[in-house]
């Protein structure tokens, strides 16, 4: 079937199985390969994109499903001058990554999170981010860069 | 990892939806959010062929206060039912519990409607529903019936809609007893409840304590018979036949209920 | 001033946060155009013999390109068979660095077991784990990895059942043999055991006023890196180019040219950006191999990716040690005599044959004095995944026994634990220090990293709380624990590390490291070091690792290793790039070189006292022509560091539900100078929420007929942030003597360090209830059960309570259950 999704402001036109998964469509056939899969049971959150505005994980949404909407990927979040997100760059400033395959999903986990609740203490964190697993930091500087982008708000 | 085929079909309106699967009988199911279905299907234990989806159908996702109830429709997801002002202000217990339910990607997108329809006791939400004595609402071919939430949940994954029904409507009545309780004992955040409790009143709703959530009878008569939680609490498993797995043996599970309906019931009788 | 040891964000962050890194799977590359999709067929059964295999129904199946079986393969070798220990295949002239890497370590991946224990490519007779590969479809077309799960289905293997062995005891009965040619199901054994044994020294305890004995469980956990295992392959012109995700490329070649009978010279492997490893990826395992096979059987270049669901029950486990400790001393806290034998679940093949369990009994006498100390081990197989290093590898183990033994003499004399660690660990004066089981530590201020992470954790303070708490019967008991470890970091320090270093006429720089980074940050260190060495800022320095025909030599990076080797092969190079740098410069200024200065913080030469003469990199690398300067080097430690450290695990116990909150977590980790604390503490809190894993929560579990049963990420508890606090780290840096920069690892360490910290605060918390023990994960009915079994007049468990404190049954046996109780002589 055909879908047609707005990626990152572009429209992306694609004919799919109707099983296809919005994170197959997007990195195999936008070519968006930032968005990673970890997992199969809707646990790790590494598939986290925003679709129309709020993170969903991606690997549990069929492309058909997302068909007209507007998705963003990490690739789509520094302004179009190459500016980092308030986000990124408190990831940066804080060693919020390490191996870095669990960060796509988790700065678009919080970005969606910050829109929502701009100002979270550090419990409101962590529980925002259950869904997202990390092996590297041990969340750490994970919670830390999340706190630091909240002082931007 | 990825869903066995299936044909996808959209519908436009709960008609559409009902012709749909009126005409692909038992080879299709409904598509809400996914997120109780789609799990399943990517890892083949659900193999339906046709896929129905709810997604685009208008006029489902609402809360409306309809003075003695609030009524919310099927599709309405699991975030705009834990921040809406108006359930956060006439049924806490649902808002709460809505919070509750998985993390914050899955309630961007799980609904109530699918959420409910799919029937799984170590679910929140049905257990709440229970508690609150809500009625739901199904749509089929021969038209419109109201559940009353005590006889809908059947069994593991079995509730009372036939396959060619759809639910539109969940109906929850403004509680009479404004106290209510919420416990959810996991391991970790993300975790289904090993055991859960949803307290309203005097109501008792019981989350995995059984192969469909059920009411704690027991607890609930030694309470109208002015039992105090503790008392009342003591009688929480009685009537329950809770699973033995990984997270938990039967007995273990039964202590928690004791344990979780007392503070559940602590909970409601301390107020806000 | 020197860069190093300030705080430097990474310079591997900007690409990777913006567009994302290139793991295997993101891989786009004109080589793959084409691929098909590799989808393995795998055991449902955990012990069976194949039949026969039907492949004529997914063969039939439109864009299938082939569906390869063991029988396909012919003659070709077993991987393992080819592994280092015996000898080079023939016209394999493996580099006999790498040779060396690879046998020494024996963290070296696959091997060194050959023999009746060999793993094959693809099951042929027998399978012998549930999730081990039968088959390989191979699926094209766009919708080839779709395709690929859906055909997989279609094969039709027919299995006779033979009974599973799962859990130890079973294995060590013997009543079923997974390799009936060895004729015993123990791989290996060691110490007291070894050549059967068991050899005990009765006298060991002589003298003791109190002896303590327990068996205790090390459980399985999984590593779960989050990118799954991947690899892609391409053979073209008599070349083969594997890209893996793996923690070291060279020694992913080794493996490939035995298997596959091929000259080294004829693979190139490439590690593109590889998403944690943890011990896991060391090498490349089965599967790679067969993806390299086909893609040269078939001519076609062939991609694979597993699921989740085959990465938890086919990508190796860690740990799993059964620990029988006794534990003996004097009333006045002096411990005198320690025993651990141990029995090592190996999974279904012992890839590691005793390498694991060995370095549990080396470092088993920890940070203590302990005049007497004996271990032996066992190997076990068993029908269940197959058991690798997983962060620590043998040395949480090791740690977790001793300071689990630590504390049940102190319950036993009733003793502050904190006082018993005080009076045995080494005294600083002993340094280097040769223990009772053989290890020779370099340097250590055990005492003071106890008293200061006791002084951090405000450890009085603690005990009051505790106190009052106690007093009040409060419902949430608090438990404080601690360990005090020491661990081995290079292990085969002799292996080395290789490090070329080219400074280019530009004046920019390349360094090609042996190391292989997949989240340590080597590309930001390494830089850092060559901006201190030679002034070149970090921002020209360019790193590049994990490419066989770019590094052919290398070692990778695992067991600590990377910093005190690869950093010090970096530091080598710069020094003979600077030497080399004095000679030209020294020609083009005509000046003596013993006159000439760098100042390393503008990158300049010139002639001391004389800034006309300044000279930049750039003109001298010009000037000494071909490739610049360039310094190809290696750096051999002589032998392993010793890092270390001290824990403070605070938790709450919930004692109505046993429900364990970690609610915060003190460490002091010595690994010497820090060239970065950004990138140390990055690697101490990871290693810290993995260790508090494994002490809460985590496990691998089979039933009894060897079904996995955590074998996907909603069911296998890995850790979370909800589960975690926020971690106190206290700085101390104790130098070792054995490397140029004065560093020792610490990649391991709070893996190490953090496990029994958190155990022993489980216990603690209970202590005043009687309980003494409860094993990991201490998950709430674990700990419910040992509450309510030290206090009878509480509710009693029903008769399907799983045992708190002892191994299940399937891993007991009589004697370990009679010695299950401390007792007193």
């Amino acid at each position: 079937m055909k879908v047609t999704i707005t990626v990152n402001g572009q429209e992306v036109g694609a004919d799919v199985e109707d099983r296809a998964l919005l994170v197959h469509l997007l990195r195999d056939n936008a070519g968006l390969t930032a968005t990673n899969i970890g997992c199969d049971t809707t646990s790790c959150g590494a598939c986290t994109v925003l679709l129309d505005g709020e993170s969903v994980k991606s690997c549990t949404v069929l492309a058909a499903q997302a068909d007209g909407a507007e998705v963003t990927t990490l690739e789509g979040l520094a302004g179009a001058d190459g500016t980092m997100h308030p986000v990124q760059r408190a990831f940066h400033a804080e060693h919020g990554l390490q191996c870095g395959f669990c960060t796509p999903g988790m700065v678009m986990a919080l970005v969606s999170l910050l829109r929502e609740n701009p100002h979270p203490t550090e419990d409101e964190v962590r529980a925002g981010l259950e869904g997202n697993l990390c092996r590297c930091t041990g969340y750490h500087n994970i919670v830390r860069a999340a706190l630091t982008a909240a002082t931007e708000n | 990892m990825i869903p066995a085929p299936f044909s996808y079909q959209r519908a436009g309106s709960v008609e559409e939806a009902l012709d749909l699967v009126t005409e692909h009988g038992d080879e299709a199911k409904f598509l809400a959010g996914g997120h109780s279905l789609l799990p399943l299907m990517k890892l083949r234990l659900a193999t339906p062929e046709v896929l129905i989806d709810l997604g685009r159908v208008p006029g489902l996702s609402y809360i409306e206060d309809r003075g003695g109830h609030v009524a919310i429709g099927a599709l309405t997801r699991h975030r705009e039912v834990e921040t809406s002002g108006l359930l956060v202000r006439e049924l806490p217990l649902l808002a709460h519990a809505a919070g509750q339910v998985g993390d914050p990607q899955v309630r961007h997108r799980g609904t109530i409607g699918g959420s409910l329809a799919h029937g799984d006791p170590a679910s929140d939400l049905p257990a709440v529903i229970l508690a609150l004595d809500a009625t739901l609402v199904a749509r089929g071919p021969s038209g419109e019936r109201e559940i009353a939430a005590g006889d809908f949940f059947q069994s593991l994954f079995e509730t009372a809609l036939a396959p060619d029904e759809l639910l539109t409507e969940i109906r929850v009545p403004k509680p009479a007893t404004a106290g209510w309780g919420f416990q959810k004992f996991t391991k970790r955040g993300i975790d289904w409840a090993i055991v859960g409790v949803a307290v309203q009143g005097h109501s008792v709703g019981l989350v995995n304590m059984g192969p469909a959530p059920l009411r704690a009878g027991a607890t609930e008569e030694a309470l109208a018979g002015g039992a105090g939680p503790r008392e009342a609490a003591a009688l929480a498993a009685e009537g329950t036949s809770p699973p033995g797995d990984n997270n938990g043996s039967p007995g273990y599970r039964e202590h928690l209920a004791r344990v979780l309906v007392r503070r559940a019931l602590e909970q409601a009788t301390a107020g806000p | 001033m020197s860069i190093l040891g300030t705080r430097v964000v990474r310079t591997e962050d900007p690409r990777l946060l913006t567009a994302g890194g290139t793991y295997v799977d993101d891989l786009r590359v004109p080589e793959l155009d084409g691929a098909v999709q590799a989808t393995f067929v795998r055991s449902p059964l955990a012990h069976a013999l194949i039949t026969g295999i039907d492949t004529s129904a997914a063969r039939g199946e439109p864009g299938v390109l082939a569906v390869l079986t063991a029988q396909d393969l012919g003659s070709a070798p077993a991987p393992e068979n080819e592994a280092p220990e015996n000898e080079a295949p023939e016209n394999a002239e493996a580099d006999e660095a790498e040779l060396v890497a690879a046998e020494e370590s024996g963290e070296a991946g696959p091997g060194p077991l050959g023999g009746p224990f060999t793993e094959p490519m693809l099951a042929g007779g027998r399978v012998r784990f549930v999730g081990e590969p039968v088959a390989l479809v191979l699926t094209g077309g766009p919708a080839g990895r779709y395709r690929g799960e859906d055909v997989s289905e279609l094969v039709s293997v027919d299995y006779d059942p033979l009974p599973a062995v799962v859990g130890t005891a079973a294995s060590l009965s013997g009543d079923t043999l997974l390799f009936p040619p060895a004729g015993s199901n123990v791989a290996a054994a060691g110490g007291a055991r070894k050549d059967g044994g068991p050899a005990f020294d009765d006298s060991l305890f002589a003298g003791c006023e109190v002896v303590v004995e327990r068996t205790i469980v090390n459980q399985r956990v999984a590593p779960v890196p989050l990118e799954v295992r991947a690899a892609a392959a391409v053979w073209r012109d008599g070349k083969l180019t594997v890209w893996a995700s793996t923690q070291n490329a060279q020694l992913a070649r080794v493996i490939l040219a035995g298997a596959l009978q091929l000259d080294p010279s004829a693979i190139r492997v490439i590690a593109p950006d590889v998403g944690g490893g943890f011990g896991a990826k060391i090498g490349i395992d089965r599967e790679t191999v067969a993806v390299a096979w086909a893609a040269r059987k078939t001519g076609r270049p062939v991609r694979w990716v597993e699921t989740r669901s085959e990465n938890m029950v086919a990508m190796t486990h860690g740990r799993d040690q059964v620990h029988s400790l006794t534990i003996g001393g004097n009333r006045d806290g002096r411990i005198l005599a320690y025993r651990i034998d141990i029995v090592q679940d190996s999974g279904a093949y012992p890839r590691m044959g005793g390498f694991l369990p060995t370095l549990t009994s080396l470092m088993a006498a920890g940070v203590y004095d302990i005049p007497r100390v004996e271990t032996a081990f066992r190997v076990a197989v068993t029908n269940t995944t197959p058991i690798a290093p997983y962060r620590g590898a043998g040395r949480p183990e090791a740690t977790a026994a001793i300071e689990r033994a630590v504390d049940l003499f102190a319950a036993e004399i009733g003793m502050d634990p904190a006082e018993v660690r005080r009076l045995n660990v080494v005294s600083p004066d002993k340094f280097p220090f040769t223990t009772a089981s053989g290890a020779e530590y370099d340097t250590g201020r055990y005492a003071d990293a106890l008293a200061t992470v006791l002084e951090a954790a405000g450890y009085d303070s603690l005990r009051a709380e505790q106190a009052k708490r106690r007093e009040s019967d409060d419902p949430v008991q608090i438990g404080i624990g601690l360990a005090t470890y020491v661990e081995i970091t290079a292990v085969d320090a002799q292996a080395g590390e290789t490090a070329r270093l080219a400074v280019h006429d530009d004046g920019t720089a390349t360094v090609y490291t042996g190391s292989s980074a997949h989240g340590q940050g080597h590309h930001t260190a390494w830089a850092m070091l060559v901006q201190d060495e030679l002034g070149i800022p970090m921002d020209q320095v360019t790193v590049i690792h994990g490419d066989t025909d770019l590094i052919p030599v290398g070692v990778g990076t695992f067991a600590s290793r990377s910093l005190q080797l690869g950093g010090s092969a970096v530091h080598k190079a710069a020094g003979e790039v600077k030497d080399e740098a004095r000679r030209v410069a020294a020609g083009m200024l005509e000046a003596a070189e013993d006159d000439l200065d760098l100042d390393t913080g503008t990158g300049r030469w010139q002639v001391r006292g004389d800034p006309e003469t300044a000279l930049s990199w750039a003109q001298i690398a010009g000037q000494a022509g071909g490739d610049g300067l360039v310094a190809n080097v290696e750096f051999k430690g002589d032998r392993a560091t010793f890092p270390f450290g001290a824990h403070v695990a605070v938790v709450e116990v919930d004692t109505e539900t046993g429900k364990v909150r970690h609610v915060r977590h003190v460490t002091v980790d010595d690994a010497g100078p820090v060239l970065n604390p950004v990138l140390a503490e990055g690697q101490r809190h990871g290693g810290i929420a993995q260790g508090a894993a494994q002490a809460l929560l985590e496990e691998v579990v089979f039933d009894a007929d060897g079904n996995p049963i955590t074998s996907n990420l909603a069911d296998y508890a890995a850790i979370t942030a909800t589960e975690l606090p926020s971690f106190e780290l206290v700085a101390m840096e104790t130098p070792t003597t054995l490397n140029p920069l004065g560093v020792k690892g610490i990649g391991e360490a709070g893996t190490i360090g953090a496990t029994p910290a958190v155990q022993n605060a489980v216990v603690d918390a209970l202590a005043h209830l009687g309980v003494r023990h409860i094993d990991m994960p201490t998950t709430p009915e674990r700990v419910w059960t040992a509450i309510t079994a030290a206090q009878p007049s509480a509710s009693q468990p029903s008769a399907s309570q799983p045992s708190a404190s002892q191994p299940s049954a399937a891993q007991q046996t009589g004697a370990q259950k009679a010695a299950q109780n401390g007792r007193t002589q």
